[in-house]
């Protein structure tokens, strides 16, 4: 079958359930789409003929593109096939050769590297975004592309990099790496794993396509009424976000179903990776927040097109109702963002520590302890909007006590260097980075939960410095570790050791440059998302912008490490290269088809590393802070 | 195998760290820092965040002693043992760090809570602050639109101006709503900030101790030309402040016949929306 495929002749072979139809389809979709909300609006209301803000138009195009796009790839015909009483019409996983990376692949080894380019790919459009807000911003009034196009880029980073990066760690590396820790062969619902990434590709488009029309003035929380107002370009952040919630819903879905229920005898909740405790927490915030996300869409989609109020103050609705709605999920999703990193540095740390993970209940308990306050903290974001002035104590003090788990993963990580054989690998620099960055962003952090001190701070620089030390250096900066500590699993290649630590440092230190003095900038006066602003913040911001470009820059170190590494030096990965005892290094590289050919069996967590202290040692233990 | 004693030495180092840093920070650049002691608000905030800055830097720099002798003291020797020390936890140690960081927040909070109380802390509070000051208050309402702030003086017959005078040593009750989108109404040097909503009334107070110009800045994205959404205001004296209001009177008296009724919010177009 395989011989047969790779014999056919080019043109036969794009032909099929694949990426080109389903674009194909998308396309024919979004034009049937348009001209059915057309033929809706221009009986209705004769105003919108001819112009090109149908607000109808474009989401009903939007919605016909997104099945066509599916349809196209396939997704239709398992559910269809069932329905008129057939099985499995095709081999849907097991194709060989690089099609498969192409089409609805259900090998959750595929999806991984499906999840790993294309999440790359956005990533580095929505660095790119960030390049132009900070070109921009080297003058203090506009003068490289205006107001207009400036706050699309501004709206465009935030919300590719918010959406996207939700399934920065686990789309790529908890798909990948989840079922082999568990031994599990698979991930649960392989055709709703394949979903997610399509879905994922399909919302990143859509929010591109704003440019054509008009791109969008809100940012990426998009508040009301603004939101009503804006011109038809907001279209696409409303189904770009929506998309982006359901793929969330149904990857939390499968991560806690896969690894609650097909975990290999054995493996114990006390032995389970942190990393699959990472994945799980963060399985349960997207299946629980992004509901809410998807529903509160669902409102301003019926606002703008159906002439609804819900968020309309001057016809009964209310703002506030956005804000709460929308934080509900936000704030949540900003540790959907971290928790993942959470679990990627304490895995990764051992490895290289020569250590077990020190205190396996205290990491757990802080995974899961900001997973569960993560639900408690949202009117945080509200603390000067004038909704609930007496409730502001209370937000204060659940703010505040996320601080406590944090630190019980500080601790962990703390416990686990000492008295270690620290091996400095490109990976480890990656983590131990994490606990600077992330230190500096949940310092600053007390500061913004402190009510007083938020006044002064609240929705300037200070804010936007505060939340890029803890996304960007928290999840950036673990989605690299995991890339440069797996990828020789993944591709069977070693990325290079130079090169890895010329982009770390470039990028640790242009990324400090960069966003430490807009702590500065915030408390002089910056509020966000401005075009303008005083003469005499220039010089700072001049020596920001230009440390944004080294940031940019170290990423093309990276790039070039990759084509580097992966095309032109091919230095074969051993099976084991990092010496690790996890389950999924003890897998042949490449991995075969089907992960173990025999199901392994567990007795003991993937920690066992160091030797063994001889005498009880009293006094010896971390610093507490 | 002679292990020296590690955990004296980052204690030690930790506390003369600590020692050296605190005091410059709490000393020297907390106080110093931006919103500075413009305004009752605005002092309030520099105090709250020296403390938080007093509770912060000795963590920082136990962290930073901590990581600086681990990263150098725990790293591999080319000839000595490959694998560490297989200790699984402690704890001890787990229950102290939980205790100690516990306490902290709990403090934090407390603190923060005591800090609020003082009128809000110049922050927004909606239609019924919880947290008034003593005290008579001079209402001034802010009112935000795409894209300037205007002011109006109910107690000066609710005249609106294009600009901002406040009389010095007062205590001002911000009233702050919007006509359109949501804004936010923020003079960094008085330590005001509220959300301008559109149909609420938004209350923050201040009392401004120094006759200065201050900035007013649009802190919530509400559009496109958000960005030139700013504004000088003015601090003067009690006076000058009489002075300026009534010649205000004056030259917007034929306006003020025009005007809507002074009211807590207003909706200048009636949407015809009703689902």
């Amino acid at each position: 079958m395989n011989g047969a495929v790779a014999r056919q002749p080019a043109w036969r072979r794009l032909v099929g359930f694949n990426l080109l139809s389903g674009i194909v389809l998308g396309i024919v979709g979004f034009y049937v789409g348009w001209w059915l909300g057309h033929q809706i609006h221009a009986r209705s209301l004769e105003f919108f003929e001819d112009t090109n803000q149908n607000d109808v138009a474009l989401m009903l195009g939007y919605i016909f593109a997104v099945l066509g796009f599916l349809g196209g790839l396939g997704f239709a015909n398992y559910p269809l096939a069932r329905m008129v009483g057939r099985g499995r019409t095709h081999v849907e996983g097991e194709t060989q050769g690089v099609g498969r990376y192409f089409r609805l692949c259900t090998d959750h080894k595929v999806v991984g590297i499906q999840y790993l380019c294309g999440v790359g790919l956005f990533f580095f459009i929505a660095g790119l975004n960030a390049m132009l807000i900070r070109t921009e911003l080297l003058r203090p009034t506009p003068q490289v592309f205006g107001a207009g196009n400036y706050l699309t880029l501004v709206g465009l980073h935030g919300t590719m990099m918010m959406g996207i990066m939700t399934s920065g760690v686990l789309g790529p590396f908890a798909n990948y790496f989840v079922p082999l820790m568990i031994g599990a062969r698979r991930m649960a619902f392989p055709r709703i794993e394949s979903l997610t990434f399509w879905l994922l590709m399909a919302a990143g488009t859509i929010l591109m396509t704003t440019l054509f029309f008009g791109g969008f003035p809100t940012g990426w929380t998009g508040y009301a009424p603004l939101n009503d107002q804006a011109n038809f370009g907001f279209d696409s952040y409303i189904f770009f976000f929506a998309l982006v919630g359901i793929s969330m819903t149904l990857l939390g879905v499968n991560m806690i179903t896969t690894i609650v229920s097909m975990r290999a005898p054995g493996l114990t909740w006390r032995r389970l990776p942190i990393f699959c405790w990472g994945a799980l927490s963060t399985g349960a915030l997207m299946v629980l927040a992004a509901p809410v996300l998807i529903a509160v869409l669902l409102m301003v989609a019926f606002d703008r097109g159906a002439q609804t109020s819900f968020f309309l103050a001057s016809a009964g609705g209310s703002p506030y109702l956005f804000q709460n709605l929308f934080w509900f999920f936000g704030h949540p999703e900003v540790y959907v963002l971290a928790l993942p990193g959470f679990g990627v540095v304490l895995e990764i740390l051992p490895v290289f520590a020569r250590k077990p993970l020190w205190g396996y209940r205290v990491a757990v308990a802080g995974i899961v302890g900001v997973a569960l306050l993560s639900f408690f903290v949202w009117q945080h974001h509200l603390f000067v909007s004038g909704l609930n002035s007496s409730l502001r104590p209370f937000y204060m003090f659940s703010t505040e006590a996320i601080s406590v788990p944090t630190g019980l993963v500080f601790l962990a990580g703390m416990g686990t260097l000492w008295r270690a054989k620290i091996r400095y690998t490109v990976p480890m620099l990656f983590c131990l980075a994490w606990f600077f960055n992330f230190f500096v962003g949940g310092a600053s952090g007390v500061f913004l939960s402190d009510v007083p001190s938020d006044v002064a701070t609240h929705g300037s620089f200070f804010v936007m410095a505060h939340f890029h030390y803890t996304i960007m250096g928290g999840l950036v900066f673990t989605f690299f570790a995991a890339i440069y500590y797996w990828v020789p699993k993944m591709f069977g290649v070693m990325l290079n050791e130079r090169l890895g630590k010329i982009h770390f440092w470039a990028m640790f230190i242009s990324f400090n440059s960069t966003f430490f003095p807009l702590f500065a900038l915030g408390l002089m006066g910056m509020p966000r998302r401005v075009v303008t602003y005083p003469s005499h913040l220039q010089p700072l911001n001049v020596w920001v912008s230009i440390s944004a470009f080294v940031l940019g820059a170290s990423m093309l170190v990276f790039l070039a490490n990759v084509v580097y590494s992966l095309l032109i030096a091919r230095k074969p990965a051993p099976h084991n290269p990092w010496d690790s005892k996890s389950l999924e290094w003890q897998t042949p590289t490449p991995i075969p088809a089907n992960d173990y050919e025999r199901q392994p069996t567990i007795d003991s967590d993937p920690y066992e590393y160091g030797i063994p202290a001889a005498p009880p040692e009293p006094a010896e233990a971390p610093a507490s802070g | 195998m002679n292990e020296p004693n590690h955990f004296r030495r980052i204690v030690i180092a930790s506390v003369v760290l600590s020692a050296i840093a605190t005091p410059i920070v709490v000393a020297v650049i907390a106080p110093n820092l931006p919103p500075g002691d413009s305004s009752s608000a605005a002092s309030g905030q520099v105090y709250d965040n020296t403390v938080l800055f007093g509770i912060v830097t000795p963590i920082a720099a136990s962290i930073l002693v901590f990581f600086a002798y681990s990263l150098v003291a725990f790293r591999r020797r080319a000839d000595g043992p490959a694998e560490g020390l297989a200790v699984r936890g402690d704890e001890r140690v787990s229950v102290w760090w939980l205790a100690v960081t516990t306490v902290i927040v709990i403090f934090l909070a407390a603190f923060g809570t005591v800090e609020l109380a003082d009128a809000g802390a110049g922050g927004g509070q909606g239609p019924d602050p919880a947290f008034k000051p003593d005290g008579k208050a001079m209402p001034v309402q802010v009112i935000a639109q795409q894209w300037e702030f205007t002011y109006r003086y109910p107690t000066y017959g609710g005249i609106e101006t294009a600009h901002l005078e406040l009389p010095v040593g007062q205590q001002v009750a911000f009233h702050v709503t919007s006509l359109d989108v949501i804004h936010s109404f923020w003079a960094p040097k008085l330590g005001v900030k509220a959300d301008a909503n559109p149909g609420v009334d938004n209350i923050a107070y201040v009392k401004p101790d120094e006759e200065e110009p201050f900035e007013i800045h649009c802190n919530e994205l509400c559009g496109l030309w958000h960005g030139y959404m700013f504004d000088t205001g003015q601090v003067v004296s009690d006076a000058e402040f009489l002075r300026w209001i009534h010649n205000q009177q004056r030259v917007f008296a034929p306006a003020a016949k025009v005007l809507p009724k002074y009211s807590n919010h207003y909706f200048p177009e009636p949407d015809r929306r009703g689902g």
